[in-house]
């Protein structure tokens, strides 16, 4: 998709959070110069174009109790991370699945999911039970628990 | 956080409307006033517990680099090493976790190209290599957390 000088104000305008009033779109046209419909046209289209993943709450782990998050790193051979990683990523506790590259000899891994719990027990459990379920015994993997963390922001774009 | 907070974030998770009233929509889905919404947010927000609302970005799609990075580094210079990294605006987030690869950051940049040029002025500056692991391939999630 193309974006446009309009489009990436636009982008820059929303990027911190939409207004909290009754008609946030006409809000921001206000402050661009443009319609409400135009804004919600922009904005759908940039939705539908996939330059907006989503719209609406973007959550705090930590705060929300998820203290427990896992990062689960996988050495799956070439041929079968598509398979693996749907699987993986059809979880309902994995929020988010990724094939990377591998930095060998130190870093075999190849597959990286991410799961959220509130206890290291249960999110332990968890992962056996995904293991166990989807027939990946196999699987050379290592559990990344996240200790302190030292810094979140969301990105900055524009 | 009661019943109703709980059903906000887990149903503005998924998806907020476009359109000219949107928290009136969205409350009635939840069976609570427009108003009564957006006082919610506006302390959830105050409050910490999100992080954010409004839209998510797909960093490759706006035309930015974003991408994974690992360091190992020894313990005695964590500390060290730690605040020189999160000294750059580049650096998102970055988390500890407990492996050889002890440090986990990600970089969010204007352009994919100055990914790598702030691993080298990182490993410059620290003295240690980073190990760049851009993503290749994305698994379809559903982005969501319930509480």
């Amino acid at each position: 998709m193309v974006l446009s000088e309009r489009d990436n104000h636009l982008i820059a305008e929303i990027q911190d959070g939409l207004p909290l009033s009754s008609r946030p779109y006409r809000e921001i046209g206000r402050r661009l110069g443009l319609s409400e419909l135009q804004v919600i046209e922009r904005i759908s289209a940039l939705q539908d174009g996939g330059v907006i993943k989503r719209m609406g709450i973007v959550v705090r782990h930590h705060e929300l109790g998820y203290t427990a998050n896992a990062m689960v790193v996988w050495d799956v051979p070439d041929d079968q991370v598509d398979s693996v990683g749907e699987k993986l990523g059809s979880q309902p506790c994995v929020t988010l699945c990724y094939q990377r590259p591998r930095k060998l000899p130190e870093w075999p891994y190849n597959l990286f999911c991410m799961i959220h719990g509130r206890e290291r027990e249960r999110v332990l459990e968890h992962i056996d039970s995904i293991v166990a379920s989807q027939g990946l015994e196999q699987l050379p993997r290592k559990i990344l628990f996240s200790g302190k963390r030292f810094k979140q922001r969301g990105a900055k774009y524009r | 956080m009661d019943d109703t907070d709980r059903a906000i974030i887990n149903r503005l998770q998924e998806s907020f409307p476009i359109t000219d009233r949107p928290y009136l929509q969205a409350a009635r889905e939840l069976g609570i006033e427009e108003d009564e919404l957006i006082r919610r947010l506006q302390s959830m927000l105050e409050s910490k517990l999100l992080s954010r609302f409004g839209p998510m970005y797909h960093a490759e799609r706006l035309g930015g680099g974003l991408s994974l990075c690992a360091m190992r580094v020894p313990q005695h210079e964590f500390e060290r090493v730690n605040e020189q990294v999160n000294v750059f605006p580049e650096v998102a987030h970055n988390y500890a976790r407990d492996h050889e690869f002890n440090m986990w950051f990600v970089l969010a940049t204007e352009t994919p190209e100055r990914i790598g040029s702030v691993i080298r002025e990182i490993e410059q500056l620290t003295g240690c290599r980073v190990y760049n692991m851009p993503k290749e391939e994305e698994f379809f999630v559903g982005l969501k957390l319930e509480v």
